[in-house]
């Protein structure tokens, strides 16, 4: 934990963790679990409407549909029976389907998939590759709602600690290069520039793409500050890049676009960083959809009750209960504190001490907002006082004096002022 | 049953920097022992009376009123045994007890408990304290009369009533060097000068307090002392003797920049402090009292959330606040 310096004014200093001296050699493969879960973010349908079951075998690569009216599907990276159907709800009140397979020894890959994305229409190849490793969000870089004039790959990790994307660009510089070409090629060729720290800059020239570099330090690499520092456009309070006709994809996404198309099979293990309880890090390769349990006792890092598993960096990673939960293909970190390192909260009201407004990158007024927050007053809040510019670092909870929540308050507020709309909209039809 | 690991679960983010109230409080405390051994040297145990009985009773007040409001118990946090030190560097060594007893029933229950604590009080709950003792009995925060019977080898008159009273011409054998060193009357930890600058210095490199206040509070003063003693150098005096003299040093580096009454944007942590600077001067120069920063600073605590209000827009709201 990176702790105040004893003489010290202004913003805090963090900088992000970097690659220089890691060798690709140093990813540790991480082996075929037993038994997977993959997750499928879906609106939770009954359960007769599901159109697989316990019991039905499906195949590494295999393409499933959640239910005949879902628009949801998801892409197995394993092959094996189900074993077990379940809905969990998840950060903000999003729903998954958890779907738990016990796993075979030996692949056996689909053909379906090799056959769709080679095919020109992008329509049936879409399903297969938005579930690949680093890929959350395909669908908004191809069919955009604003005409996608430039595509960000982002070669730099959302968090402190995190070297996964980093590793990618230092180790598969020309996969990246075939990458982009398919990526401009499915997009509609828009411009294509790739954000990665200055050492990498070698690396990522390789990639044929225009590279810029940023500073290494937080929380320079979250998508607002690119869009600010690189391209010089602000995003508005509220909106999100794609209005702008920006599109945001990790490096890792891009390379595992490429191996989906010049190999026919979809990539199914993902780099993944791992932060042990002294904050030793090492980078992992493992199968998407291995249950954390299996990883940490693999790398041999002990976990008590009582101590802290996030699933990302230290400062916007979510922290979970249960070390079943599985590598998802967005995970890029796993980070793991000890029962004695915990950063707690406490339960002093704000002092109004000012390190929050030196802290956050956009100038929001965290003082009074967080006065308005602890009192529920999510519309003013929005309207007077800037919750909807956070661009969700967490800064101001890292070095707020009273230990507020403050930035748990800040997700309460968008997440309550979101129901709001909702239930506006449905009213008003 | 289930057997399950279960782990602590909580939002973003899992790193804090390690600060808290209470280690703020504390070295606020470690700022001002400089200033307050020197008080404690010059006029001995009935300042050190006045300190550790303020201190306490102020720890006390706050315990009572955790009490009585039903409120985890706060005294571990430092703030109230800050604002007992306080008010203790304000007043002279002759203070009698009942007046330090009051003292801090004033500052930590009228100036911050009926607020709603730590964070919710609109003024410096020392300086409530020592304005509502200054108007109530005079006598108490005279310090030509209150310290009368001491002899320290300095003249052991007010520099200020003294300029107030007698003009340019009584202060003309003041030496800087002499009041830095803490040779005048005053409050037991408002005079050794060069004690409340390394304080003060101690608190800004560490990032305690707001540097930007603490400066512009003393540039507000030199400015606006300079522009009197410029205009009429007969009737006014110098700028480095109000930098020097009363409670300017304590009131830049400890009493402006009480966290909840000052402001937290730039520019107006800018104008607040430049605004008592000045008006301390004003009040100094040409207002009743003989010392104007207990009413300046309270002053600008008034006008503190509206000052708050000038602050740059958020990225992305730029538009709707230009």
């Amino acid at each position: 934990m990176i702790k105040r310096p004893f003489f010290g004014f202004g913003k805090p200093k963090l900088d992000y963790a970097g690659v220089e001296g890691l060798e690709q050699g140093e990813v540790i493969d991480i082996p075929l679990p037993g038994s997977a879960v993959l997750f499928v973010e879906a609106p939770h349908p009954t359960v007769s409407d599901i159109s697989f079951q316990v019991g039905d075998e499906i195949k590494t690569g295999q393409n499933l549909k959640v239910s005949p009216f879902s628009k949801s599907t998801f892409t197995s990276t394993v092959t094996g029976a189900i074993t077990d159907i379940s809905k969990k709800t998840g950060y903000l009140g999003k729903t998954f389907l958890s779907v738990a397979i016990d796993v075979s020894e030996t692949d056996q890959w689909d053909d379906a998939f090799s056959l769709a994305v080679q095919t020109p229409e992008l329509e049936k190849a879409g399903p297969y590759l938005n579930g690949l490793p680093g890929i959350s969000n395909l669908d908004t870089l191809i069919h955009p709602e604003t005409p996608l004039e430039t595509i960000v790959v982002n070669g730099m990790d959302k968090d402190l600690l995190v070297t996964t994307q980093q590793m990618v660009v230092k180790s598969r510089g020309d996969d990246l290069k075939e990458g982009i070409e398919y990526l401009k090629k499915i997009t509609g060729n828009p411009k294509v520039v790739l954000v990665v720290p200055p050492d990498l800059s070698a690396e990522a020239a390789k990639s044929g793409a225009q590279v810029q570099t940023i500073t290494p330090s937080y929380p320079n690499s979250l998508p607002e500050m690119i869009m600010k520092d690189v391209l010089n456009q602000v995003v508005p309070a509220g909106a999100d890049c794609s209005s702008l006709g920006v599109g945001f994809i990790n490096a890792e996404g891009v390379v595992a676009l490429k191996s989906a198309v010049t190999e026919g099979k979809p990539p199914v293990a993902k780099m993944v960083t791992v932060i042990g309880k002294n904050e030793n890090t090492q980078v992992i390769r493992v199968r998407i959809g291995t249950p954390i349990k299996a990883v940490l006792s693999s790398l041999q890092i002990p976990l008590e009750q009582g101590d802290r598993l996030v699933i990302g960096g230290p400062m916007t990673g979510r922290s979970i209960y249960t070390e079943d939960m599985p590598v998802l293909q967005d995970t890029d970190a796993i980070m793991v504190q000890d029962k004695d390192q915990l950063a707690l909260n406490a339960n002093d009201p704000c002092v109004n001490c000012g390190e929050c407004i030196r802290a956050c990158p956009v100038r929001i007024p965290v003082n009074m907002l967080v006065r308005l927050l602890e009192n529920s007053h999510y519309e003013e809040a929005a309207k007077e006082y800037d919750l909807l510019s956070c661009i969700e670092c967490g800064l101001c909870s890292y070095v707020c004096e009273a230990k507020i929540p403050v930035f748990h308050y800040i997700m309460l507020g968008k997440y309550e002022l979101s129901l709001m709309e909702e239930a506006e909209e449905s009213v008003n039809g | 049953m289930d057997n399950r690991k279960l782990f602590v679960s909580s939002h973003a983010p899992y790193w804090h920097n390690g600060s808290s109230i209470a280690i703020k409080s504390y070295n606020i405390m470690l700022a001002a022992v400089p200033a307050v051994l020197m008080g404690i040297y010059q006029y001995g145990m009935p300042a050190l009376g006045v300190v550790t009985f303020s201190i306490s009773c102020a720890m006390i007040w706050e315990l009572i009123m955790n009490f009585v409001m039903r409120r985890p118990v706060s005294i571990g946090d430092g703030n109230a045994a800050v604002i007992g030190l306080m008010l203790a560097m304000l007043l002279p060594a002759a203070t009698p007890w009942w007046v330090v007893l009051i003292g801090t029933f004033l500052a930590v229950v009228i100036g911050k408990q009926i607020f709603g604590g730590i964070g919710c009080n609109p003024l410096n709950p020392a300086l409530v304290a020592i304005a509502m003792i200054f108007l109530s009995w005079k006598g108490i925060m005279d310090f030509d009369e209150a310290l009368l019977n001491y002899e320290l080898g300095f003249p052991m008159t007010y520099p200020l009533a003294t300029l107030k009273h007698f003009g340019v011409e009584a202060i003309s054998d003041v030496g800087i060097g002499s009041l830095l060193m803490g040779s005048q009357t005053g409050g037991i930890g408002s005079t050794f000068g060069l004690g409340l600058i390394l304080g003060g210095i101690y608190l800004i490199l560490r990032g305690l307090i707001r540097w930007e206040i603490a400066i512009s509070f003393l540039v507000g003063v030199f400015i606006t002392a300079l522009l009197f003693n410029v205009a009429n150098p007969d009737v006014y005096a110098g700028p480095v003797f109000h930098l020097m003299t009363g409670y300017t040093l304590i009131g830049a580096f400890f009493l402006a920049t009480e966290d909840s009454s000052s402001p937290v944007n730039f520019i107006p942590m800018l104008l607040y402090g430049a605004l008592a600077g000045f008006l301390t001067v004003l009040i100094r120069n040409i207002g009743a009292m003989v010392d104007g920063v207990v009413f300046a600073i309270l002053m600008m605590n008034l006008a503190n959330p509206l000052l708050d209000k000038i602050r740059p827009g958020a990225l992305g709201k730029e538009m709707e606040n230009a």
